[in-house]
């Protein structure tokens, strides 16, 4: 919501290592409500603050829980994908399952089915730490200590494109998330959380 | 997925409570604080992982973009700069003056003269857009060597014949950044003089940073030991008048 705040500065997504006044931009961004953006009017430099406050917490957090995931198994039993869950026809069946909002596994998937395996996969191990590293790239501080990661995206306004398409496919990913929770019993999911399914 | 109006008209509502809270948390002083500190982590972490005289990027002739935007002010509408500019800036003075053993006044000959080092460097402005371009000119060390700054000295402040919005621009860095190889006092863009929309004649570049650090239109180079007498205490323009970072690396 503060990254809404920042789009709205300059709405317009480059390919390349430079890029300005909107001029071969593969995009004009919508301008986004200030009902939507934190601060709740344009300010930059707040929106700023914000952004890079919130990115130490999350850097660090998304590193606690691959650190942690990996170290306590709960990555290797519950949201490793088996061989047998690749099977077309396996794959098949989970995804006729979801459409139904049938969600329990698979035998050969363990606690999570296989979409969700997926999407764990998608959203903790690709999406999250892209924002993280194109973010990074963004920054013309740390560009120095690390200019091949620059590289990697093709420059810093590639790698800006690529901070809003991750953010946009997380707002996404977020949106199907809720609406699933909400059609399947989100008290008691929630009190699950807590209560570790115990309650 | 259409929804009545009354339940969008709701969660807008909503939402905008939280952004009305989250403006409240960030105008706090603990939330200013927060930010600050935040700031300080970033410029710790930046200053860690490169060396301190790490190089931003240097590209080369075919990457330098067709049009160099001008940004912040573009224009000086006042009659004797539009004099100096139409003549060459024959009396244009940069003065070096404050924490220093040999204050100088220079001229634009004198620094055409010094040791010079053309760079090809992207610029990144804070709202999100860059622009290449090859700068010429002395680096700041060379100056602040030949001025001999003293021990004292924690910041260089830059000086600015410009007026924004009622206020005159001005900026500053540490010392760090102040002696890094690529701290110039730049007086050629592609190979010509400076036009007046990028800072005529003469702008700092300060690479490893936004484009806001970057001072235009340059007055007069100051060596003090603390910025909070300086302006309104925050180290530059946009730090004073809107809360910007005074580290700007992110």
């Amino acid at each position: 919501m503060s990254g809404l705040n920042i789009s709205n500065a300059h709405p317009y997504l480059y390919w390349g290592h430079d890029g300005y006044d909107g001029v071969g931009a593969w995009l004009e961004v919508m301008r986004f409500a200030d009902w939507a953006t934190i601060p709740g009017s344009y300010d930059l430099a707040e929106a700023r603050d914000w952004h890079f406050v919130m990115a130490w917490p999350f850097a660090l957090a998304l590193l606690m829980m691959w650190v942690a995931m990996i170290a306590n198994r709960h990555f290797w039993r519950d949201l490793k994908t088996q061989r047998a869950e690749w099977k077309p026809g396996a794959i098949w069946v989970d995804i006729v399952d979801h459409a139904k909002f049938k969600f329990a596994p698979h035998p050969a998937s363990g606690k999570y089915n296989f979409l969700q395996k997926l999407s764990y996969g998608l959203v903790l191990g690709v999406l999250l730490p892209l924002m993280i590293a194109t973010g990074l790239a963004i920054s013309p501080g740390f560009e120095p200590s690390a200019p091949w990661l620059v590289d990697l995206f093709g420059g810093r306004q590639s790698a800006r494109s690529i901070h809003f398409i991750t953010a946009f496919a997380l707002l996404g990913f977020f949106v199907i998330h809720i609406a699933l929770v909400l059609v399947t019993g989100p008290i008691k999911q929630i009190t699950d959380m807590i209560s570790g399914g115990k309650a | 997925m259409s929804m009545p109006i009354k339940r969008r008209g709701a969660l807008a509502a909503i939402a905008a409570l939280m952004t009305g809270a989250c403006s409240e948390i960030a105008d706090s002083n603990a939330g200013r604080s927060l930010a600050k500190s935040a700031e300080n982590w970033h410029r710790r972490a930046h200053r860690a992982l490169a060396n301190r005289q790490a190089l931003a990027r240097e590209y080369s002739k075919a990457d330098v973009s067709t049009y160099f935007r001008g940004n912040g002010t573009v224009r000086i509408d006042r009659p004797e700069y539009k004099a100096a500019l139409d003549a060459g800036f024959p009396d244009w003075r940069v003065e070096v003056r404050g924490l220093f053993d040999n204050p100088l006044s220079l001229s634009l000959n004198d620094i055409r003269t010094m040791p010079q080092r053309t760079q090809i460097t992207r610029h990144d402005c804070v709202e999100g857009w860059s622009a290449i371009g090859e700068w010429t000119g002395p680096q700041l060390s060379h100056v602040l060597d030949a001025a001999k700054v003293q021990e004292g000295a924690n910041f260089i402040v830059f000086r600015c014949a410009d007026t924004l919005r009622g206020g005159d621009y001005y900026e500053s860095i540490d010392m760090v950044d102040a002696y890094h190889p690529q701290t110039i006092i730049a007086h050629l863009l592609n190979g010509e003089a400076i036009p007046e929309k990028n800072g005529a004649p003469l702008r700092m570049r300060v690479e490893r940073q936004l484009g806001y650090k970057h001072p235009k239109y340059l007055t007069a180079i100051e060596a003090v030991a603390s910025l909070d007498d300086i302006g309104g205490g925050k180290g530059g323009y946009w730090e004073d008048r809107a809360n910007y970072q005074w580290y700007a690396g992110v």
